[in-house]
């Protein structure tokens, strides 16, 4: 989780994301950021995120993103 | 031969008075309407004695904003669309050029305007668009509209930190709309996904055709942009057969994955410009559609839009660069040295333009307005402007344009146009920020900032402080920290080292070290 957080903090150095629960619903990640998330994402865990998994539930906190990683890595 | 975009309006109103004209997916005005909201906003405007002059429209995007655009056109004035997520400062910035005597808003985004003081009257979409329509004051306005009144200005990025705004005519969005419209096929059938977003021209390509040809267009939520799927399943849904979108937005789709598991089923025509669109990237498009014509589209703001336009129809490689094609018609380029033709074949110049598209220059602002609309050099008989774009350009060997670089450090990124000199103006206006340096990485289409600043001051300071003076778009995406920035021997800030660097010695632990790995062509691969 950790090493997640880093990724999501290099990205919006702004954002307090162990709390934030609807970065899509707010309008806090925009396109862009998600691109990079996902590349990074598959930079250090080497997962790859694919296309059906790019959903708004997915995207709106860290730990839902944290458990979409934990999935792909099982 | 139309003088006023508005004849679009009428005679789609009356040929397809129940057809819808433009939709949100779930709410859409018809072309009556349409016509009908556009004349009550006119007749509110006017009889609040607006005349020839801006009438700022805030609001998010919806049918009921593009009735708000042509109701001030309606009105007798011009429209100036704003981004409702525009940050405070950069809307006093505009308000404060500009000193606009009214806007059009709604519940959501009346409180900024109003909180900005100052003699800007707000009025609310929904009172002016339920004013019954006076036609013979209406009337009254158009008889007296030449081609040669302004019909918008939209603000574009600023090298001193000040956003420039675009006064376009009649006469050049018609012109454009005539043009486009012929180059790229557009006819009644057209079903249109609109990315762009209502406060740049780039939505030209949508508004006018679509009153053009009765045909429809779908403004497409900007949520779905981040997510590939959704997308293409809205796509399908409203059966779109045509887009003209950033090449940002089309990788998005390309690159995640999405062209395999729920392809575009109804896509004909493909138009994508405003900045490079990877090659490998549009190659996978055309690999997953191949009865599908796609055009690459070249063209400055200060020419209406667009001026160019390249239909992909030969095989690239991946690592060949796309041609911008040829003008449109009624449009002409020069490539000239300074004032001297370029000629030979493989030869660069600037990309200079003229024709009916050229817009009127910049609101407020002769000295940059005769800085880049210029005499045509190659006559001195009679007076005639040309546009000069910066942008370096040559001719290949088949005498097609291409596009090779930028005169200035000018950044291309997402289709919008960002001038560095803005953003640092941004960065600067921290306390403790002393010199700022913003370069594009152009492999991972990044914008990168560098800034001196001592040690204590935090990035996530810089990062908020930034998010309140700039749009989104042009939020730099890795920050670096320097005890000191370098300089030429002239004292300059020394641009191309950090460029050519983006040079690891400097880093500090401030910096956001790894940032570069987000690749979006890594996600292709």
């Amino acid at each position: 989780m950790e090493e997640l957080l880093g990724i999501l903090r290099g990205l919006r150095p702004e954002i307090d994301f162990g709390t934030h629960e609807a970065l899509i619903d707010d309008g806090v990640l925009d396109s862009f950021d998600i691109v990079s998330i996902i590349a990074e994402i598959a930079d250090v865990f080497d997962v790859s995120v694919g296309a059906e998994d790019i959903v708004p539930e997915n995207f709106n906190s860290a730990r839902a993103l944290y458990a979409l990683v934990e999935r792909l890595l099982d | 031969m139309k003088i006023n975009v508005l004849e679009y309006l009428d005679e789609a109103a009356a040929a397809a008075p129940g057809k819808t004209a433009f939709s949100d997916g779930a709410d859409g005005l018809t072309f009556a309407q349409l016509y009908g909201a556009a004349r009550s906003i006119g007749t509110f405007l006017a009889k609040r004695g607006l005349s020839r002059e801006p009438v700022v429209v805030f609001m998010p995007k919806s049918p009921q904003t593009v009735a708000a655009l042509f109701g001030v056109v309606c009105g007798g004035c011009y429209y100036v669309p704003l981004d409702d997520e525009t940050p405070r400062l950069r809307v006093e910035m505009i308000f404060e050029k500009l000193k606009p005597r009214a806007a059009i808003c709604v519940r959501e985004t009346r409180d900024m305007i109003k909180s900005l003081g100052g003699g800007c009257a707000v009025y609310d979409y929904e009172r002016a668009a339920h004013t019954k329509p006076d036609g013979e004051l209406l009337e009254w306005i158009r008889g007296g509209a030449l081609d040669t009144d302004p019909v918008y200005t939209v603000f574009t990025s600023g090298s001193t930190g000040v956003p420039k705004g675009v006064v376009a005519n009649h006469r050049s969005v018609i012109d454009y709309t005539e043009a486009l419209s012929g180059a790229l096929g557009f006819d009644g059938e057209t079903v249109f996904g609109n990315q762009a977003p209502l406060y740049v021209d780039a939505c030209l390509k949508e508004l006018y055709p679509t009153l053009k040809y009765r045909a429809v267009t779908y403004l497409i939520p900007k949520k779905l942009f981040m997510f590939p799927i959704k997308l293409t399943e809205y796509l399908n849904e409203h059966k779109i057969n045509t887009i003209c979108w950033v090449p940002g937005a089309l990788t998005m789709i390309s690159g995640l994955g999405a062209l395999e598991k729920k392809p575009p089923l109804h896509l004909r025509t493909v138009a994508f410009g405003g900045e490079v669109f990877p090659m490998r990237q549009l190659n996978m498009w055309r690999a997953c559609l191949p009865e599908t014509r796609f055009f690459n589209l070249y063209g400055p703001t200060e020419a209406t839009g667009m001026s160019c336009c390249f239909e992909v129809t030969r095989d690239f490689a991946h690592d060949e660069a796309l041609p911008v094609g040829k003008p449109f018609r009624n449009t002409a380029v020069l490539l000239l040295d300074g004032d001297r033709p370029v000629t030979a074949p493989g030869e660069t110049g600037e990309i200079c333009i003229r024709g009916a598209s050229l817009t009127m220059g910049y609101w407020g602002d002769p000295e940059r307005t005769g800085a880049a609309f210029t005499q045509n050099p190659l006559t001195s008989a009679y007076p005639e402007l040309i546009y000069r774009t910066g942008d370096i350009g040559r001719y290949n060997e088949r005498g097609e344009l291409m596009f090779v670089s930028r005169r200035d450090g000018q950044i291309k990124h997402m289709g919008h146009r960002i001038e560095p000199g803005e953003i640092e103006t941004a960065a600067m206006r921290l306390d403790g920020v002393t010199a700022a340096c913003c370069v594009y990485d152009e492999a991972h289409r990044k914008i990168v900032l560098y800034y001196a600043a001592p040690e204590e001051l935090k990035l996530s300071a810089l990062a908020s402080h930034l998010r309140a003076c700039l749009p989104g778009y042009m939020i730099p995406h890795a920050m670096t920290r320097l005890d000191a920035m370098p300089r030429t021997p002239n004292g300059k800030l020394d641009r191309a080292l950090l460029k050519s660097g983006l040079n690891n010695d400097h880093r500090t632990e401030d910096a956001v070290n790894g940032r570069t790995a987000g690749d979006t062509a890594r996600v292709a691969t």
